[in-house]
Order: structure tokens, then sequence, then C-alpha cells
């Protein structure tokens, strides 16, 4: 790994800092909640907090518009949404007749470098953070949705597939979570 | 290590690391993520120095690990067992890796054989955080610390490190390593013998 020669670029970061960093929140949360449930929830609950500031900063960067329907608000998500904040570009699929729910495909998750679920923690939604993000980016752009984890490569499933339900528009703009 | 299955039952240990390398995040989602975790080691500590040690002990997770990383990526690996040429790797090696950058400074105590301080100028961790008035002895860089820790606990060079910032340079984070007096008989030894 020659590194030399390359410009350096202040605004990234390495991958392997940022995966080991967020493996040693996850043991951390492991290690201080009791059941796999609580600590995927709490994951949750931080991606909303980041989720919720994050918005802001994709505005500032991206000179995105307004979105006039879900279809296009998850192209926007996938394609500047992800690539900007995590280097990847989910595919979307399984799009519901109703066209309110769609799958993000991840073929890369620059998370779970390095990672392996062990045994005992079969019920471990390694990269729920993901979903909490989503959720608290959207509720910020008025658009309330549902996130969750269908299958994750982490344990044992083909692929990774988080699936996102659009639940209503919101009218008013919501104050940010002080959580 | 010849037929690589595709199913998911593979370990970890059968995939290829190299290419991972190259992957690279965005800042800002790296300090989302890092002050999430300032936030959640807040809340469950009732003092500074707890703080600190909370952060540590997370550094010191991803600074074990970084060893294992390195190692497989060195064309001739090569086990480093002097002190201060171990120091140099984690100061230009490890950093770069990490950092994308060497560590600005190495500077042994003049009153201590077994201190060593390690200088950095704009830490990563440190960048988007503010220090409130009250509590200015915070430093997040508590976590690199662990990461440097963990590093050489595991390369068996037991030390603690500390991590606070210069007086009269708030933005320039000194790493303060402290070698455990056995690290140090032992490398007066391999000098003797060389």
């Amino acid at each position: 790994m020659s590194r030399q020669g390359r410009p350096q670029d202040t605004r990234k970061v390495s991958g392997e800092l940022f995966s080991l960093t967020y493996g040693a929140l996850v043991a951390q949360l492991v290690r201080d909640y009791e059941k796999d449930e609580e600590v995927n929830q709490q994951l949750d609950k931080m991606g909303y907090n980041i989720g919720v500031r994050l918005i802001e900063d994709f505005f500032a960067r991206s000179q995105q518009g307004r979105c006039h329907d879900f279809a296009q608000a998850a192209d926007v998500l996938t394609k500047v949404g992800f690539k900007m904040f995590l280097g990847v570009v989910p595919t979307v699929a399984n799009w519901s007749a109703k066209g309110d729910e769609f799958s993000l495909i991840l073929d890369q998750n620059p998370l779970v470098d390095f990672v392996e679920l062990p045994e005992t923690h079969q019920g471990l939604l390694y990269s729920n953070i993901i979903c909490g993000v989503i959720r608290g980016a959207l509720e910020m752009v008025q658009l309330e949705v549902k996130v969750w984890f269908v299958q994750d490569q982490l344990r044992g499933s083909d692929s990774t597939e988080i699936r996102v339900k659009f639940l209503k528009k919101l009218e008013d703009a919501v104050p940010a979570g002080e959580d | 290590m010849t037929t690589r299955g595709k199913r998911a039952a593979e370990t970890l240990y059968d995939k290829p690391l190299s290419s991972k390398g190259k992957l690279e995040v965005n800042l800002s989602t790296y300090a989302f993520l890092f002050s999430e975790i300032v936030q959640y080691s807040h809340g469950r500590v009732t003092s500074l120095s707890q703080l600190h040690e909370k952060l540590s002990d997370l550094g010191k997770h991803a600074g074990f690990r970084m060893i294992d990383v390195l190692c497989l990526r060195e064309k001739t690996p090569k086990r480093e067992t002097r002190l201060v040429n171990h120091l140099l790797y984690i100061q230009k090696t490890l950093w770069k890796t990490l950092f994308y950058k060497e560590a600005d400074r190495l500077e042994q105590a003049t009153a201590s054989e077994s201190t060593f301080y390690l200088f950095e100028d704009d830490p990563v961790v440190n960048r988007f955080i503010s220090v409130p008035k009250d509590q200015s002895s915070l430093n997040c860089a508590a976590f690199v610390a662990g990461i440097i820790e963990g590093f050489l606990n595991g390369t068996q060079f037991a030390c603690k490190v500390r991590a606070f910032a210069l007086k009269d340079q708030p933005s320039t984070t000194a790493f303060e390593i402290k070698f455990e007096d056995s690290v140090i008989t032992r490398d007066k030894m391999l000098e003797s013998v060389k």
C-alpha cells in the first residue's frame, strides 16, 4: 500500500479509520446493553440524531432542489446522499405496487469492513445506524418514513437490503430532535 | 485458501484484504459519527477523566485491530523490536494509513527516558469539536491516544498514553507515551547486544 504522491484530501477520512471507529462503538453498545434488540434500537436512535443534522450538510453541498415524488426522493437518496456520505451508491429495487415502498440494495457497505457477527449475536443489526440516518434526514424534508433491515450479508443473507416505506407527508416543519 | 466458496458461511479471514485500503469516507460522516460517540460516552460517565477513559477504551479497540491490517499489508513483514523505530513506525506508517499524513513531531522527554511525546497539530477528531470553557481540559483525541496505546500494547510495548492540548497552542494535541520500565530495560538490552 503506497500512498506516496497522492494528493492529500482533507475532506476525506480513511475507510479503515471509519469502520474501526464504528466497530468500537458497536462493541461498546453490545457490552452496555443486554439484548441485541436494545443495541439495534440505540443504533437507530444515534442514526436519527445524525440524520437530522446531516441534512443541512447535504443541502449545503449538493444544491439539491425539491423532490416532486417519492421515486425521485429515492433516486436522490441513493445517487446523491449515499454517494456523498458513504461513497457508495445502493441500487433501488423492489418497488411496491402502490409506489410507497422500495428497497435499497447495498453491494458495498463501508461500515462492515473487518466485521463478522459472532454466533451469540445473530440478532444484531450491525449497520442499523443507517436506518436511523435515513429516517432522520427524510423527516427533515417532511417525509415520514419507516426504515428497516430486510436482510444483511453479515447474517448470512445473499445481499444487504434496507426497506424504506413512505408513511406520510409532514405538513409543519418539525423541530429538530434534541435527544 | 484456493477454493473460495460463495456461501456466506465463509469466514472473514477468507476474504481478500488488500483492495479495501482504498475506500474513503466523507469527513462529515466521520465527524457526525464521532460526535455521537462522544455524546453517548458523555451520557454514561460522571467526570471528565472517565470520559477520557471511555474514549480511550474505544480507541484501543481500533488500535489493536490496526496491527493485523498493517502487518498483512507490508511487503516484507518485519517485527519491530526497538522502541524508537517502533514509535517512528507509528508516527509515519500508522498515521498515514489512518489520517493520510504523518504525525508532526516525535520527542523524548528530557527528564525521563521512558516518556515520549508525539505531537499532532490538527487531530481530525478534534476538528469539529468545540471545547466548553468550563471543561477546558477535555480533549477528544483521547480516542486517538487509545489507538496508540492499543497498537503499542498489542505489539508488546506496554505503556500508557494520554492526550492533552498544548497550553500555548490549543489546536495541537500532544500524546504522552509512558512506557513501563520493563520495556526500557529490554530496549537497553537489545542496544547492548547489537
